[in-house]
């Protein structure tokens, strides 16, 4: 460990100068090797925060529901009759790009030990995916590894992946995003926070053995930009296995459920460094560990390297000394190794000793004191930057893939085929079918999920009672590369409205925010807006950011990833029999439309595919519109008025439509009124809308409710038939002469079974596992 | 009437069928891996999972274990046996049923929900389901492609012993076989999840017209008549 280049070790384990004249200042002396290199990791800005702590601290995180906010391993929030639901949301983008089968499995491992270390049981897993051009092959080697990764680990964990999202963008090529959220059921009597109480009490490792792998993970892949696909970064992934993870869980849940804890934290980044540092930090003690009690699986580990593994698949426990038999024997029926190694102590510090201590936690005589340091200087007092925030000049939104095409909004006027444009869409990367991803996810697992979706929320009832779950992740990154403000609160309505629109109130929302360097004033800039957008929204809608993640450094020799402010929202059914599904539910229902048209094809999926660059700025949010939507939609439900709902998004509303059809195998025959440009009310893309049908008797009602919440509604039709059929009708519109009765251009009119086949073959096609004939590998029909 | 459901170490599927076995009105157990004691049970589950982490081959581990011994002895005895999904693959690498699970022909884990046709109603496993009844229930598995010898394959159909095939085969399992018996007809497995399709909430109760057929085969005692 020491400094063999002409490079000092501080600034080799990422450390500047001044950061290390500031350790000097808290330590009072010069740290050792051992010393530095756990300041390190832990003023890393992946463990620190030390970029965004400021920031994140505007976020609202009160709510009637809120049981435990940020500061914990996830948020907890109450559902009622004495149960809670754990969640959060979080990156593993770095490790994925460097080795994307063990970078994503091990980010479904890390999210999951958050939320069974609150004591709660994880019930299902959403995995939020962005990824270059599909087309590149660099793109397609990411994809499948990251989706077998994900499938991997959540398969054989036996917890349900059951929803997500999967984006392909040009900006994200070399920096894929890898966010994943987990969500966990607990009683509220079961929570367990990550202290260290009492000094006198037993820390005890268990679950793998510890080992190099991951060392400085933290400090090197996280908090630092990417050169071109660098094989030295390799050894800094971690490993995942998730039959030890399964064991893991089992073991944890076991020691909680019988009151043997007084203290949980997993050891993700940092190690054991970070829980026993973190941990009596939150609880006013300290620790001391002796090195070597820490069960190893590799020979000739130096201390530093023990300290700050990210070796997978660990945990740390606080245990009475009376308790400890029993923790040890649970351990051990799981087939867990486990280790006292090290004892809570009254002074606020970290002690890293060899040696061995006595039973009273002294070290014994001859042993050696390696390390000591205040708890508080690694843990909630490590340095912190007010970043320097700069608008850009001018903000460009990233190319579109391909870009062949004229700009034209008035692409369906007569002469083309709006029908065809759809097929399009349905068929581009971004709004396909994701089921070539979802198919190899575990998605029944748990005997809980009444929804899996492939857009918009997964549904999962909570066993033994009424009640349902509903989750969603969604982000805009697309009007967030244009206005980072703007793109954060359409990220965080989209989620909510995905969520509400089931009928389910919204509980609290978990943030994952993907930036390029917080260094570079202007990415810092996206990155201050997009949290004050979340704040703003969060506020508006009375939403407690309960948790989550930052990533920064996302960004390669090509530039930053465009801005992504991921969101995740868990919400609530009283009584899961009264969600309303977004499939056509039935013949000659109502089809109508609430809220407003949008202005243009600003942020379209239209517009990337046209390859438009529209004048105009992205759609406007009014937040008050947006909330009087979502408590529409709610209490909608819970009178039972409609038969199916659906937000309007990613390809605006034929495409909503289309979908809507398409799962319910049902056409619709529907009349549109346009009052800006055919392309526009078609595909046009905007906040506070959402299509619902009902039965005829329930319009009235329908109707009433929309009027109370001052949102306009417009019946577009029913549902029936085999074919979508969508009339055009102008109204001073900027179309062509209307020479056919009322129509100012051609109508959609495709028969539902082509609107599937566009699809649902695109994924397949595009990752070249189907054939001519439409099968795939196992000979079946797919397409 | 008592159903044991073995839990192996990565068995993820033992607490739905725990809980699917009750739907079907019987009485359910969880039976640890290292006991070699079936605790009396009259029924025995192989749940679903990933036994060991079944790092080396599905099932290949677990078929060693304590309460292996007591399964197969149970089995011997004419007891019912049923191993779903890793349970399936459990008793094949036990030698317990035919044939062999391989990686699915897309070489990729795959989740559906697929349609699979009641081949044989004389079966304790499909007592009072029509041979030809469709049911519908989800798969999920990476190794869950049928295989046996040509001469094993023409055995099986010639005595009645494939249960269960595929409409839309999903792994490549040959003649789209889904579920089998053995000779003596007291243990069967298959790979589709009834367990998992128990409630109309979650899609349909189909598969817990298997359960409940299996649990009144064993209920009305007439597990031995089952016996050939």
């Amino acid at each position: 460990m020491a400094a063999v280049s002409g490079e000092p070790l501080h600034r080799r384990l990422g450390l500047t100068d001044a950061e290390l004249g500031e350790i000097r200042g808290r330590l009072g002396r010069d740290p050792n090797d051992l010393e530095l290199a756990i300041f390190s990791v832990m003023w890393s800005e992946h463990c620190s925060y030390k970029s965004s702590k400021p920031l994140l601290a505007t976020l609202p995180t009160r709510g009637r529901d809120l049981v435990a906010g940020p500061g914990e391993n996830a948020g907890v929030v109450s559902i009622g009759d004495g149960l809670a639901v754990a969640f959060k949301l979080e990156s593993h983008n770095h490790p994925s790009a460097v080795e994307p089968y063990q970078g994503a499995a091990t980010g479904v491992g890390g999210i999951l030990r958050d939320i069974f270390t609150m004591g709660a049981r994880p019930i299902a897993v959403l995995d939020a995916l962005r990824f270059g051009d599909p087309r590149g092959p660099r793109v397609r080697h990411l994809v499948d590894g990251v989706v077998r990764g994900v499938g991997g680990y959540g398969n054989c964990v036996g917890v349900p992946t059951v929803g997500g999202e999967l984006v392909f963008h040009p900006s994200y090529a070399a920096n894929p995003l890898v966010n994943v959220m987990a969500i966990g059921l607990l009683e509220e009597r079961h929570l367990t926070r990550a202290v260290a109480p009492g000094p006198g009490n037993l820390v005890v490792l268990y679950g793998s053995t510890t080992g190099r792998d991951g060392i400085g993970g933290a400090s090197v892949l996280a908090s630092a930009e990417f050169a071109d696909d660098d094989p030295s970064k390799r050894p800094s992934v971690q490993v995942g296995d998730p039959f030890a993870e399964k064991l893991l869980v089992e073991a944890t849940l076991e020691l909680i459920e019988r009151g043997l804890v007084e203290g949980l934290q997993d050891l993700g980044a940092g190690g054991i460094g970070c829980a026993t540092s973190e941990m009596p930090d939150r609880a006013g003690t300290g620790i001391v560990v002796d090195l070597d009690a820490v069960p190893r699986r590799e020979e000739g580990m130096a201390p530093f390297e023990v300290m700050i593994s990210e070796s997978q698949e660990r945990m740390c426990a606080v245990v009475r000394p009376d308790r400890l038999a029993e923790v040890l024997e649970v351990c051990r029926r799981w087939g867990l190794p486990a280790a006292v190694i090290g004892r809570v102590t009254a002074r606020r510090d970290l002690a890293v000793v060899e040696g061995g201590l006595d039973p009273d936690g002294r070290p014994r005589p001859g042993a050696r004191e390696l390390a000591r340091i205040p708890v508080a200087a690694i843990a909630s007092e490590a340095i912190v930057y007010r970043r320097e925030a700069r608008s850009p000049a001018r903000v460009r939104s990233a190319p579109a893939p391909g870009a062949p095409v004229e700009p034209s909004d008035r692409l369906p006027e007569r002469g083309t085929d709006p029908g065809a444009v759809l097929m399009a869409l349905l068929g581009s990367p971004n709004l396909c079918s994701r089921a070539w991803v979802s198919g190899q996810y575990d998605s029944t697992v748990m005997t809980n999920t009444v929804e899996a979706c492939e857009r918009g929320a997964a549904v999962l009832r909570v066993k033994g009672t009424a009640k349902g779950l509903v989750a969603a992740t969604d982000a805009n990154a697309t009007v967030s590369a244009l206005d980072p403000h703007l793109g954060a609160i359409l990220s965080v309505a989209e989620a909510i409205r995905n969520v509400a629109v089931t009928g389910a109130r919204p509980l609290g929302v978990t943030d994952c925010l993907n930036f390029g360097n917080p260094e570079k004033p202007e990415a810092f800039w996206r990155f201050a807006e997009a949290v004050r957008g979340v704040g703003d929204a969060c506020r508006a809608f009375g939403l407690p950011v309960t948790g989550g993640n930052v990533s920064f450094y996302n960004e390669s020799p090509e530039g930053p990833i465009a801005p992504t402010p991921q969101i995740g929202v868990v919400g609530l059914l009283e009584d899961v029999g009264r969600r309303v599904g977004p499939a056509f539910a039935a013949d000659d229902d109502l089809v109508v439309l609430v809220g407003e048209a949008v202005p243009g094809l600003a942020g379209s999926v239209y517009a990337e595919l046209a390859g438009v660059a529209p004048e105009d700025g992205p759609p406007a949010i009014d937040l008050e519109r947006e909330a009087a939507l979502h408590a529409f939609l709610q209490e909608a439900a819970a009178a039972r008025l409609p038969s199916a709902a659906q937000d309007v998004s990613g390809g605006g509303l034929a495409v909503a439509l289309a979908e809507m059809a398409i799962w319910g195998e049902r056409g619709a025959r529907l009349d549109l009124r346009v009052g800006t440009a055919p392309a526009v009310e078609l595909f046009g893309e905007g906040p506070s809308r959402a299509v619902v049908t009902c039965h005829p008797d329930a319009w009235e009602r329908l109707a009433a409710l929309a009027d109370r919440f001052r949102l306009p509604l417009e019946p577009l039709g029913a549902t029936g038939g085999d074919r979508l059929v969508i009339e055009l009708h102008g109204e001073g519109s900027t179309g062509a002469a209307e020479d056919r009765g009322a129509g100012i251009a051609d109508p959609v009119d495709v028969s539902i079974e082509a609107l599937r086949h566009a699809w649902s073959s695109a994924l397949p096609r595009l990752f070249g596992e189907v054939d001519e004939t439409g099968r795939d590998g196992a000979g079946t029909v797919v397409a | 009437m008592k159903v044991g459901i073995a839990v192996f170490p990565g068995s993820n599927c033992d607490t739905d069928a725990l809980h699917a076995v009750r739907l079907a009105g019987a009485d359910g157990e969880l039976l640890w891996h290292e006991e070699a004691d079936l605790h009396g049970v009259d029924v025995v589950i192989l749940p679903g999972g990933f036994a060991y982490g079944d790092y080396l081959r599905a099932g290949v581990i677990a078929r060693f274990s304590p309460i292996m011994r007591a399964v197969a002895a149970h089995a011997a005895r004419g007891g019912l046996v049923l191993g779903i999904c890793n349970g399936f693959q459990v008793l094949a690498e036990a030698g317990l049923l035919p044939g062999a699970l391989l990686r699915n022909a897309s070489l990729r884990f795959v989740h559906r929900w697929v349609t699979i046709r009641v081949e044989r109603d004389d079966s304790p496993f499909t007592a009072g389901i029509p041979a030809g009844t469709l049911l519908r229930m989800p798969v999920a598995h990476g190794e869950g492609c049928y295989f046996a010898e040509e001469v094993t394959l023409d055995a099986l159909e010639r005595d009645g012993r494939v249960l269960f095939r595929y409409l839309d085969n999903p792994n490549g399992s040959l003649r789209d076989i889904a579920g089998v018996r053995s000779t003596t007809g007291n243990v069967a497995g298959l790979m589709p999840h009834p367990e998992r399709a128990a409630e109309p909430l979650l899609g349909t109760d189909d598969g817990l017209r298997l359960l409940r057929s299996l649990v009144g085969s064993a209920g009305a005692s007439l597990a031995a008549a089952w016996v050939r």
